[in-house]
């Protein structure tokens, strides 16, 4: 009976830790091997020397050396690529947001069903891209997230990327999950709320993200002054 | 003897359906219904399904508990995206509060990040606005007891004692759901803060928020309740979802699988 339980809090706890802990990869001492409890039983906390974890007492491992090369490559605390949400794109593939990773992102949500201020919005990416040098254009990835994923599948969006002449390699279009959307658009502090079934109303933000996914800049209302915007995308692209 | 056996299936029948859904711990049933919140979709009715809230706001030695289970919240660990400055600053270390602080106090200072992940790592999550405000609109006998004066002068009261975040919970006497501390606490993150469109900007970066505060919503708005409830959704409003603030704590709520769910 209670190596029954013992088994099961461990299961319990294995559940756990693979549902919610998404590893938090930090920067750690490297000059000196480390060790860690394999479950990570206190979280990230290292050991200098090997033995047993104080908590479940499994022998502690040492910490891969492999993660000292990534570091160049790592995220940054402010990068959205820290966030796991799903997402498809308008050719149907699923994605991360860090899949992105490598191109200077100029990103805005919309919902295609919009008759209002997202034609304007969309003119106003088109407009940005107008005025980018085709040489820039394979440094940067146009993305719109829609704020209606129930509304706009893939198909919709790529229908609506063909009705917008916005269907080259340059432009991605992302179905999100609601919660994945909601998520992301707090990252943007981008407020939006459902009016009726098929309307929302929204800020108008054009955001725009470095190569690591930082926000660089964010330029805001309809139909204003792109210079801003375009100059940082211009310096990014560089 | 048939009537005997009959009345035997009776009373397992009926304790099996109790069994069914069994209520969750430290959670209240709310019976869902239509509503009409102060704002609304179209500005009128909405729809909220039945659904469980907890009793009491997070306190801080739940999100200890949390806290060592997710170390990636502790507040050395957590990162900018997700949460500011501010974020447990009445913490000492990364698993201990100051001794100033009380285990049974509602935890503040966190942002909407860490409070949505808790919820959902307890498989809950955050109320809605409109949830949070259908529950809130009941005092102790009356599910909308908005138009009773005397309901709307006691939220205001509370909302002048200053420094209640630093009171312990269940000090407030429940409501008619069972649920204690919705007013006179804290302020509680909901898990669509970001649909108040409203912000020192909204003329300018919103498209249409006249349904909102410019327009004709805010000047209709004449009782106390409007008030508090102006006051409510304007904090939401201001807020950014990385804000972790004194006064600002949360709770989590359930779905009850649609099986169960019998308002629509």
């Amino acid at each position: 009976m209670k190596h029954l339980k013992i088994i099961f809090s461990v299961l319990i706890m294995t559940i756990a830790f693979t549902a919610c802990n998404s590893k938090t990869s930090k920067n750690t001492s490297e000059a000196l091997a480390v060790y860690q409890c394999p479950m990570q039983c206190e979280g990230d906390k290292m050991y200098r020397v090997a033995g047993s974890c104080p908590v479940c007492n499994m022998d502690l491992k040492p910490v891969e050396k492999a993660s000292k090369v990534l570091e160049t490559n790592e995220i940054s605390e402010a990068s959205i690529f820290n966030l796991t949400s799903k997402w498809h794109t308008e050719e149907g593939e699923e994605i991360q947001l860090k899949d992105l990773k490598g191109k200077t992102l100029v990103m805005v949500m919309i919902y295609t069903s919009c008759k209002a201020a997202c034609p304007r919005l969309v003119a106003d990416m088109r407009n940005i891209e107008a005025e980018i040098p085709k040489e820039n254009l394979k440094d940067l990835n146009f993305v719109l997230i829609s704020i209606d994923p129930e509304t706009d599948t893939p198909e919709r969006l790529k229908a609506f990327a063909i009705e917008n002449l916005m269907d080259d390699e340059q432009w991605t279009f992302l179905q999100g999950t609601e919660s994945g959307v909601r998520e992301f658009a707090n990252v943007l502090a981008m407020k939006y709320k459902q009016i009726s079934p098929i309307d929302f109303s929204h800020s108008n933000i054009i955001s725009v993200f470095n190569t690591k996914g930082e926000l660089i800049h964010q330029q805001e209302g309809l139909g204003v002054n792109n210079k801003d915007t375009v100059d940082t995308i211009l310096e990014l692209t560089q | 003897m048939i009537k005997n056996q009959a009345s035997r299936l009776l009373f397992v029948l009926l304790v099996f359906q109790t069994m069914l859904y069994a209520q969750s711990e430290g959670m209240v049933s709310i019976k869902g219904s239509r509503y009409l919140p102060l704002y609304g979709r179209d500005s009128t009715v909405v729809a909220v399904k039945d659904f469980e809230m907890d009793v009491y706001p997070i306190t801080n030695s739940q999100y200890v508990d949390f806290i060592k289970k997710y170390p990636k919240w502790q507040k050395s660990k957590v990162i900018s995206l997700f949460a500011d400055k501010g974020y447990l600053v009445n913490w000492k270390s990364d698993t201990e509060l100051k001794d100033s602080e009380k285990p049974n106090s509602p935890v503040t200072y966190v942002s909407w990040f860490a409070a949505k992940d808790y919820c959902e790592c307890q498989g809950k999550r955050l109320p809605t606005i409109d949830e949070w405000e259908y529950v809130a609109m009941a005092d102790k006998t009356t599910k909308d007891a908005r138009v009773k004066p005397e309901y709307n002068a006691e939220i205001l009261a509370w909302y002048e004692a200053p420094r209640t975040n630093e009171n312990t919970i269940g000090l407030h006497p429940e409501n008619f759901w069972g649920v204690h501390d919705l007013h006179g606490l804290v302020w509680e993150w909901t898990l669509d803060f970001n649909s108040v469109l409203i912000s020192g900007e909204s003329r300018k970066d919103v498209d249409k928020d006249n349904n909102l505060f410019c327009g004709s919503a805010a000047v209709n708005a004449t009782d106390l309740m409007n008030y508090a409830a102006f006051m409510r959704y304007a904090i939401r409003g201001s807020l950014k979802a990385k804000y972790s603030m004194k006064n600002l704590g949360f709770r989590c709520v359930k779905d009850i699988p649609n099986e169960f769910n019998s308002s629509f």
